[in-house]
């Protein structure tokens, strides 16, 4: 088998439109989380979300492309670009030809559904633009990915709701630890705030209406998010024999189904995810430093998710530390689990870890240490990321320094 | 059907039971419904009668709207519909 690593990041999200600018949001606790901007959204209960700001297409893309790029493909090019320039990995001949891109996504080009539903129905027209199909695909992101950069290995996209991500990185890591592939671009994107796409989120009644507040007491609900987040994935010995910079490894992952409940999560799905990940890692659970948590903000999952971590890690569970940046981006649905990777980076690679913002009580039934509200230094030589989805589907990534 | 009745008939439903067997004092719990069971009723009954219910899942014991038994939802709801017009 072999040992793989991350040896490129990129995101945008609604912290910020590079991975520098993200992290100094995370360290400075910073919410990313405003009043929604978008047409209609007065006719809606839920009025804030995680929106990326600033983010002009136009200039980046040129018309041919906007043509064919929903909002979800554009955050998962702009942050792929990120990722790929920073690894140094130019693809071609047998590199290229192995090398592939696995993204999640849980809807897809949501937008461009919204907006020629629209079109047909509330405006009565009877044409939609010859690329609606292209544009909303689930795969336009990865297909789009794969073309730019030219990987022509195994590519697809992964749709397990919240765990989308988690489970595309898994899949990934599998094929560069096999030694199917060399490298392997990987992560997800979402794009869903439009009114459609909260609209839906809404009538499950789950959302809040003023904060995303992970673990505290007081908690009443989930905020949605939207952006990207890409790594590159690469073959240990492969890296190094480039001189490149190897921002962590990452050691093992499990997947786990509940096979209980549509919704509702599961202690017990949650709790052999992150045991599996460990096993396959060939980690103690006393290695654990930090976990990036589901941490949804909902009643249900923060104590799920507690009672999970307590029972893998025993006494242990006292003495890491669990945060959820949801509190700070939102919850990116299919691309959650990318960008939250990267809290996991910036704790082992420069000992920082990100906290959990907006607690203001402390729950009974989390009683963690959640890094409530400030950023804390600490060295950390293991983190896993949990991502626990609708349909009881669970995927955790676990993460080592180097 | 008063409104009594058209919010007994909606939880009957949901509950898979016939309207009789839904009493004024019978508890969600009592009648087989879960969560995701009581959301769905919320929103036949807001279908029904084009009312918004203030309902959070999250925190249903914070929600102004009481879902103690069966007479105290109707009670909420008849105040609902009392407040629209």
């Amino acid at each position: 088998m072999k040992r793989v690593v991350i040896t490129g990041a990129g995101t945008i999200n609604s912290l910020g439109h590079s991975v520098p600018d993200t992290l100094e949001a995370m360290r400075e606790g910073r919410c990313g989380i405003t009043e929604l901007e978008f047409r209609d959204v007065e006719r809606l209960a839920i009025k804030i979300g995680g929106q990326v700001r600033g983010f002009e297409a136009e200039g980046r893309f040129n018309r041919q492309q906007m043509s064919l790029y929903d909002r979800f493909t554009q955050f998962t090019l702009t942050a792929a670009k990120e990722a790929i320039e920073q690894s140094g990995l130019v693809f071609h001949g047998d590199l290229a030809a192995r090398s592939g891109v696995v993204l999640g996504t849980a809807g897809g080009g949501v937008s461009t559904w919204d907006d020629n539903y629209r079109s047909v129905y509330e405006d009565g027209k009877n044409r939609v633009h010859p690329f609606v199909v292209p544009k909303l695909m689930n795969n336009a992101a990865a297909s789009h990915v794969s073309m730019e950069y030219n990987l022509k290995g195994p590519s697809f996209t992964v749709s397990t709701a919240c765990a989308s991500s988690n489970h595309a990185m898994a899949l990934a890591f599998q094929m560069v630890r096999s030694g199917a592939a060399p490298a392997m671009l990987t992560g997800g994107s979402e794009s869903m705030l439009c009114f459609g796409g909260v609209k839906a989120w809404e009538g499950l009644r789950v959302m809040s209406k003023d904060a995303c507040r992970p673990f505290s007491a007081n908690r009443n609900g989930m905020v949605q998010g939207e952006g990207a987040g890409v790594f590159v994935f690469e073959e240990y010995e492969h890296a190094r024999a480039r001189g490149a910079d190897i921002l962590c490894e990452v050691a093992g992952f499990a997947m786990s189904s509940d096979a209980a409940d549509i919704v509702m999560p599961s202690k017990q799905g949650a709790s052999r995810a992150m045991a599996g990940a460990l096993a396959d890692a060939r980690l103690d659970a006393n290695q654990v430093g930090y976990i990036n948590a589901h941490g949804t903000g909902t009643a249900a999952n923060d104590k799920t998710e507690c009672a999970a971590v307590a029972d893998v890690f025993g006494q242990h569970a006292d003495d890491l530390m669990i945060s959820s940046t949801k509190s700070m981006h939102g919850h990116l649905i299919g691309g959650t689990g990318a960008v939250e990777l990267l809290a996991c980076i910036m704790a082992l690679r420069e000992g920082v870890i990100a906290p959990t913002i907006g607690y203001e009580e402390p729950d009974p039934e989390c009683a963690l240490d959640v890094v409530p509200n400030d950023a804390r230094e600490a060295k950390v030589d293991v983190a896993i990321s949990n991502a626990f989805a609708f349909g009881g589907l669970n995927a955790v990534l676990a993460l080592k320094r180097i | 059907m008063s409104i009594s009745d058209r919010v007994i008939a909606i939880i009957a439903e949901q509950a898979v039971l016939e309207p009789s067997d839904v009493t004024p004092d019978s508890t969600l719990e009592d009648l087989g419904i879960d969560s995701l069971g009581l959301v769905e009723s919320i929103f036949a009954i807001e279908e029904e009668f084009d009312i918004s219910i203030p309902f959070n899942a999250n925190e249903p014991s914070a929600s102004d709207f009481d879902i103690t038994n069966v007479a105290a939802i109707i009670a909420g709801i008849e105040k609902l519909v009392a407040e629209k017009v």
